[in-house]
């Protein structure tokens, strides 16, 4: 078990040292920061300036560790637009950003996972078949035509609901229904083939045979051993929790993280840029790594196993 | 993932009767099939079909609406702000989405494909290495790593395609290595680098023929997700550049006429649906008929 641990442990630093490495990596390869953040008529002391500032004059190593050391502290530089350091322009966004993403979460597993069991459960028959087309759907309206289509209904011929902004709750409801639905619609997909995979596995018919009843055997048995593929496509929602949310804020003009990585990207703002990817980064590798901690709780045979076992 | 058995691959019809595997197409894939047909069509065609240059204005005809919603033949889709024919816009619009959608897929299944062949040829170091990516890139998201590149290298169509291009090759790469792996220790990989085959030749001549109905379908479920970052990029404005137009621009730039000229952004808005729709379609279809160890 300690040895499980380890492993993941690793492998979820590892990731992060690869993200540090490709922010720094393409800042670097993107060309000379004095030149892109000031003018290409600046007076040349002024770009010697710029540069003797940010350290771009030091041998390449060097800035690389220095990287790593600032990043370690937590000094994510500062926004090359307003001046002020990028970790806090990015963490007044992220509880905008947690207010559209968590309830669209619930709503995701709320109505993806019994729709999806349910299906499976009744494969073949019209619910089934009206899930599938529903997901299949929801998998592909992208969510800024699926935004714009509940505007359009909603906001515009309706006017039930606010189209954009972000004054009050009731703004919050067609971005999170946009969300949830599509996100709903993948999830569904997704735990409908792990249920019908199970079904039809040996322990299944074993359980059925000795006489367990079908709702016993579907929970005890058929339950549990879906829940692991499920459990990583819940994870990367979990992960995404931060970014999940880029197109649909630029939709509704809504002022969370997403929008800002969004308008940084616009005015190339790379401190901010590079805030967010790692944030990001982050988010996701800790949500990888809770979910493969839930695969050793789930199935005792991966607590050893090799791990391409998971991959 | 790694271990998928190979034995459905030359014995297709597992347990199926033989009968039912000549049944006909299934007629929403019939469908699927014929609108796909109609793009690529569309896509060729475009300076033929279109009515109008993309860029050409028609000032005393601002905000005309499609035919149905009194609108003139002149312009059946109707026209923009600036008296654009929305129809030419699609039809130029198409040609350079799918354009960008093959590049890109076409992108990531060669890399994929060849990293997953690198990774089953020397093992060790060189597939913990290619194992390390495929885990880094399978943990973000793509849309930011795709928005952080931009952010840093500023836009150019050949950039952008190859970006996309970076979307889903660790699939591949999965795919190719497990299959080539498991390839192999089979007879005939082994029969033909006993009779002094080169790498090159085992790999692209035996290995890739065998395995290529994984890929064909794996590509078929991947390239949807391209027209979708596609256009969502292009619709942040972060991704094709006017005056160059996409589907996905073309949304963005509707996205203001919202409430007076909606047929800006339907237009677009259903093209991208219908193909990724389309595609998806069919791409399971072809998954259930070729390839039952997919999901």
């Amino acid at each position: 078990m300690l040895r499980f641990l380890g492993l993941r442990l690793a492998r979820a630093l590892l990731t992060m040292v690869l993200v540090v490495t490709f922010a720094f990596v393409v800042l670097r390869l993107s060309g000379d920061p004095a030149l892109l953040i000031m003018s290409a008529d600046a007076p040349p002391e002024a770009i010697a300036a710029f540069r003797q500032a940010w350290g771009l004059n030091d041998p390449i190593w060097q800035q690389y560790i220095r990287y790593f050391a600032a990043i370690f502290r937590g000094d994510l530089g500062q926004s090359m637009r307003d001046g002020r350091p990028a970790i806090e322009l990015v963490a007044e966004r992220i509880p905008a950003t947690l207010a559209l993403t968590l309830p669209a979460l619930a709503m995701k597993l709320g109505i993806g996972i019994p729709a999806g069991i349910h299906a499976a459960l009744h494969r073949n028959s019209f619910a089934d078949r009206a899930v599938m087309l529903l997901a299949v759907a929801g998998f592909t309206v992208p969510s800024f035509v699926l935004g714009l289509l509940l505007v359009l209904v909603f906001a515009v011929q309706l006017g039930w609901l606010p189209s954009g902004g972000q004054e009050s709750w009731r703004h919050a409801v067609l971005p999170v229904l946009t969300l949830g639905i599509g996100g709903a619609a993948v999830l569904a997909r997704f735990t409908r083939s792990a249920m019908l995979e199970v079904l039809g596995q040996p322990y299944m018919r074993t359980a059925l045979a000795k006489g367990v009843p079908w709702a016993r055997a579907v929970r005890r048995h058929a339950l549990p051993n879906a829940a692991i593929p499920t459990v990583t496509i819940v994870g990367f929602m979990v992960g995404s929790l931060l970014a999940g949310a880029v197109v649909v804020e630029s939709v509704f003009s809504w002022p969370g993280v997403g929008r800002l990585l969004v308008v940084a990207v616009a005015n190339r703002d790379l401190a901010v840029v590079q805030c967010i990817l790692l944030l990001v980064a982050a988010t996701m590798v800790s949500a990888n790594l809770a979910v493969d901690l839930l695969y050793g709780v789930l199935d005792p045979r991966l607590r050893s196993a090799p791990r391409e076992a998971t991959a | 993932m790694s271990d998928i058995p190979l034995g459905a691959m030359p014995a297709p019809a597992v347990s199926a009767p033989p009968a039912r595997r000549q049944a006909r197409l299934p007629a929403l894939v019939v469908l699927a099939l014929g609108w796909l047909v109609l793009m690529l069509l569309v896509a060729f065609a475009a300076d033929l079909l279109s009515p109008f240059p993309y860029t050409a204005l028609d000032l005393r005809n601002r905000l005309s609406p499609p035919v149905g919603m009194g609108g003139v033949w002149l312009h059946p889709l109707g026209t923009d702000e600036l008296g654009r024919d929305v129809l030419s816009r699609l039809i130029t619009s198409i040609r350079m989405s799918l354009l960008i959608a093959f590049g890109a897929t076409a992108i990531s299944a060669v890399l994929g494909v060849t990293l997953g062949f690198l990774a089953a040829h020397f093992r060790g170091l060189v597939e913990h290495a290619v194992l390390a990516l495929v885990d880094f890139q399978a943990s973000m998201p793509f849309l930011i790593l795709a928005l952080a590149v931009l952010a840093f290298f500023g836009n150019a169509l050949p950039l952008f395609i190859c970006l996309l291009g970076l979307n889903g090759w660790e699939r591949y790469a999965r795919i190719a290595r497990g299959l080539a792996v498991s390839a192999g220790s089979q007879g005939y990989a082994a029969a033909v680098k006993g009779l002094g085959a080169s790498p090159w030749r085992v790999y692209g001549r035996h290995v890739l023929p065998n395995i290529a109905s994984t890929l064909i379908v794996s590509m078929t479920l991947a390239f949807p997700e391209i027209i979708l970052l596609e256009s969502g990029l292009s619709f942040l404005g972060l991704g094709v550049q006017p005056p160059m137009t996409s589907l996905g621009n073309m949304v963005g730039y509707g996205r203001e006429y919202l409430t007076r000229a909606p047929w800006i952004l339907l237009a677009p808005s259903s093209v991208i649906v219908m193909t990724t729709l389309s595609v998806s379609l069919v791409g399971d279809w072809l998954r259930d008929r070729l390839d039952p160890t997919l999901r």
